[in-house]
């Protein structure tokens, strides 16, 4: 009943998604995602694109046990707050992991993966999610 | 078959997912059993071709050393795509930042549609009208539950990125296609899982076309089976592989290195192009290599290439299929069933 | 601006009102207010009325005019207004401003949320629409997974322990059986909690504020009408204060502080000429037990790392040094997301007017409630003040 669900604006964010494309703002220096045109920590207008490193740590992961309805035939799966090499912070799922194998501080890698569906018939909406480096 | 110009292979790679279940996991359940198989890949739920063949298609770009702008096609060969109409390649190529000019087009040809792929896109650019092309062969193969395929039914994904000969690490000499009407593996339209006419698969359909693909391209080339150094047969079990070389006059050191169906299963449409590269991964400069696809339906392409210099050096740039190999975690055939779909929600 | 005073609050109790509607719930709950108020109905002006999701669980937008029509009241000055779980606490301070402005001169402001007639699944959809919906909601996280990302970063910070931070969640059940408007009136020992299903890791189900339906008003008028009402006790808005911070966990530096609050409070204890040592009666938003500790920080009542050693050392009980959530807090007297700021101000009034029965805090004479919208995007803080 409740959806967020669009073609549209699925479609338009696309390519941040897809390539994982941040910001950096020239005045302040902070780098963030996803790309915005106006820097959310000094509000400069001086924001220039970047492809965010694929590499980073895992600071901080939970498991996500009573999911949203439409993420419910995954769970539970594991969501996370990855620092990239260079450090942007980024919210993503954890994939390819053993949930109770993992530990904060793990060396994570960008993946492109599944996030949703939106219900069978409809389109299928993908993202860069990170796995545990090797 | 042979290009005007020469053309070779200047980016490779391979996925294979990190799931597994072990054969014996489910022989438990369907009290058969397929040794000497010994373990099969499986997708993870949020996995599926498309997004095997984007990995595989980065590490080919990494490996290739080009901007991604520049391939201007994108082959995508599977069976299993996630949309009946959708291109998977359309996706791979926004992706990687290949968009938007481009010739993109999904193909369909059972476990050839990789290699098939590959021939198509060797043209495009032996004939001048594109610098870089991307094939790939990709699927998440899916099995009857307790049929024979369901112990070999996996996953996986190749892609090989085509230019001048001149940046090859691997060129390619010749190619050979054979093909005929014979069904012995199909899926009709809006079925689940597909058939197979058990073992007509074999003789008229799997030994009939490898064999003749590869014998039509070496009368071609004018070469005999130990001027090649290595060999890779589509791998749907152990068996049938190390059959049609012996049938052919090939040797188990030529046919080992690229024979990875016991390990991570039949990957379908990947299967003879990860052999390729895995066999990319250890060969030496100058050394000659013979794939032999089948794919249902029927069909084989032979492709004969020759390493060379520059595959040393670019090899490292990105993850050897050992590594993909090795990382594992393994599945009951509980979670199996739940990650193929195949329990009914 | 004017000074400006509560008239008259009232609320419907929490629970799944499946008999009630949520226009419904809106009256009944004005109806309260209003009788307490002393004052007719006729003279409300404005109505501000903070929810958060009744488009997309109930199918219902609209909600200024459609309370004035159910309330018999149409041609009031009325609106929705929304900021998460803030709403409640935002439409308060929509209302505070129309009196204090002079523009008004006796208004209503509601909090309402109807979440039973939605399934699990849709409610938890629905919730991670507080945060980003293209990079956050996209991934799968819920709110708990959320709270529980800053729960992660609290204890790895501050060495803090689970077990000494779910004892929020003990504290509100054990006030909560004395408030007959409460959820759940039931006590909990901490190994109930400890050992409750994990949710999302590592928040368990009895560290989370429930869902339920549920609405709260409360009547603010000008010193005038205040007079014509005939109320006994006067409380004033001491200060109204409202401030956001980035929206997003992944943008911020420190996922262990809620800037918002610390934003809004300094500007509250200024406007109210109080420091933290004068509030007698706290309601924190803690919507999750860590929530609960942090704010006793960002509100300067302990320092940053130590908020769970007022928990432990029973600071905020009643007799306490900063008796906090006496009516329950958002854990156990419950938490209809749009309508739990206007429930903190009830509780908090409550206490102001001497009619907390058991749970009353002897001569309390300031009070102090934060309503915190998503984590921590939005925070609202009112401080109240008995005039003698």
């Amino acid at each position: 009943m409740v959806k967020a669900n669009s073609i549209p604006r699925v479609w338009r964010e696309r390519t941040i998604k897809y390539r994982l494309i941040g910001g950096k703002c020239k005045k302040c220096g902070k780098s963030f995602y996803p790309f915005r045109r106006i820097c959310p920590r000094c509000g400069s207008e001086e924001v220039e694109e970047v492809h965010l490193p694929r590499e980073g740590k895992l600071l901080y992961y939970t498991v996500i046990r009573a999911p949203p309805s439409d993420f419910e035939e995954y769970a539970p799966y594991v969501v996370g707050i990855v620092e990239l090499k260079d450090g942007t912070r980024v919210l993503a799922q954890i994939t390819d992991v053993v949930e109770d194998q993992l530990e904060e501080g793990v060396n994570v890698e960008a993946v492109f993966r599944k996030y949703r569906e939106q219900g069978k018939e409809g389109i299928i909406e993908y993202g860069i999610k990170f796995r545990p480096k090797t | 078959m042979k290009t005007s110009r020469q053309v070779g292979i200047i980016g490779y790679g391979a996925y294979v997912p990190i799931y597994r279940i072990k054969n014996q996991e489910i022989a438990r359940v369907w009290g058969k059993s397929a040794w000497p198989i010994k373990e099969k890949s499986v997708p993870g739920l949020d996995e599926d071709s498309l997004t095997m063949a984007y990995e595989a298609s980065y590490n080919a770009i990494k490996r290739a050393q080009i901007p991604p702008e520049e391939i201007e096609a994108v082959y995508v060969g599977s069976e299993s795509p996630p949309y009946a109409v959708k291109p998977s390649a359309t996706v791979i190529a926004e992706a990687l930042g290949i968009t938007p000019r481009l010739i993109a087009i999904d193909m369909e040809f059972a476990c050839r549609a990789g290699t098939t792929a590959l021939q198509s896109v060797i043209g495009l650019v032996g004939s001048g009208m594109i610098k870089y092309g991307l094939a790939v062969g990709t699927d998440t193969a899916q099995a009857r539950p307790g049929d024979a395929l369901e112990f070999t039914a996996a996953a996986g994904a190749a892609a090989f990125i085509v230019g001048k000969g001149e940046e090859a690490l691997a060129e390619i000499e010749a190619t050979y296609s054979y093909v005929t009407d014979t069904p012995d593996f199909w899926r009709r339209e809006g079925q689940k899982y597909p058939r197979h006419g058990g073992r007509f698969t074999g003789d008229p359909a799997y030994f009939k076309h490898i064999v003749e693909a590869a014998r039509g391209l070496m009368s071609e080339a004018g070469l005999a089976p130990q001027d090649f150094d290595y060999v890779v047969f589509h791998q749907p079990n152990l068996k049938f592989p190390l059959k049609v070389a012996k049938k052919l006059g090939f040797s188990k050191e030529q046919v080992s290195a690229g024979l990875l169906s016991g390990i991570i299963g039949n990957t379908y449409a990947a299967a003879s192009m990860i052999g390729l590269a895995a066999v990319l991964d250890k060969a030496k400069p100058g050394e000659r290599i013979l794939v032999v696809s089948f794919g249902s339906g029927a069909g084989s392409d032979a492709i004969s290439l020759v390493t060379t210099e520059l595959l040393e050096q670019k090899r490292s740039l990105a993850p050897f299929v050992e590594s993909y190999i090795n990382r594992r975690i393994y599945v009951d055939y509980a979670t199996y069933a739940k990650f193929r779909g195949k329990i009914m929600r | 601006m004017r000074k400006v005073y509560v008239a008259g609050i009232g609320a419907t109790k929490i629970r799944e009102h499946w008999e009630v509607s949520l226009r419904e719930l809106l009256v009944k709950a004005a109806q309260k207010a209003i009788e307490d108020s002393n004052i007719e109905k006729k003279k409300i002006q404005a109505a501000f009325i903070g929810n958060m999701s009744s488009g997309v669980l109930q199918g219902q937008e609209h909600l200024g005019s459609l309370f004035a029509t159910w309330m018999g009241i149409p041609g009031i000055a009325a609106s929705k207004v929304e900021a998460a779980c803030a709403s409640g606490g935002a439409a308060f301070h929509s209302a505070y401003l129309a009196v204090a402005s002079g523009m008004y001169d006796c208004v209503i402001a509601l909090g309402v949320e109807k979440m039973s007639d939605a399934l699990t699944g849709d409610v938890t959809a629905a919730l991670i629409m507080a945060d980003d919906q293209d990079y956050v909601a996209f991934t799968g996280a819920s709110f708990v997974g959320l709270n529980a990302l800053v729960y992660r970063a609290y204890m790895k910070k501050y060495g803090a322990k689970q077990e000494d931070i779910a004892l929020f969640a003990v504290h509100d059940h054990k006030y909560a059986v004395n408030n007959e408007l409460a959820q759940f009136r039931r006590e909990f020992s901490l190994e109930d909690v400890l050992k409750s299903p994990l949710i999302a890791d590592p928040i368990r189900l009895l560290e989370c504020a429930p869902t339920g339906d549920g609405a709260a008003a409360v009547v603010l008028c000008s010193e005038e009408y205040l007079k014509e009402a005939n109320n006994e006790v006067k409380i004033e808005v001491a200060a109204s204060t409202l401030a956001t911070d980035i929206l997003s966990l992944h943008d911020r530096d420190d996922l262990t502080t809620l800037r918002a609050t610390v934003r809004a409070a300094e500007k509250a204890y200024k406007m109210a000429k109080i420091s933290p040592s004068d509030v007698d009666v706290l309601e924190v938003h803690d919507a999750f037990t860590i929530l609960g500790v942090i704010h006793l920080e960002d509100l300067g009542f302990a320092k940053k790392g130590e908020g769970w050693k007022l928990v432990k050392e029973g600071e905020i009980e009643l007799g306490g040094k900063i008796p906090t959530n006496l009516m329950g807090g958002l854990k156990a007297r419950g938490h209809p997301v749009g309508a739990t700021g206007i429930y903190q101000i009830y509780d908090a009034v409550t206490q102001l007017k001497g009619e907390a029965g058991k749970n009353q805090v002897d001569d309390a004479e300031v009070a102090l409630a934060q309503n915190v919208g998503g984590v921590g995007g939005t925070v609202s803080i009112n401080i109240f003040r008995r005039v003698r």
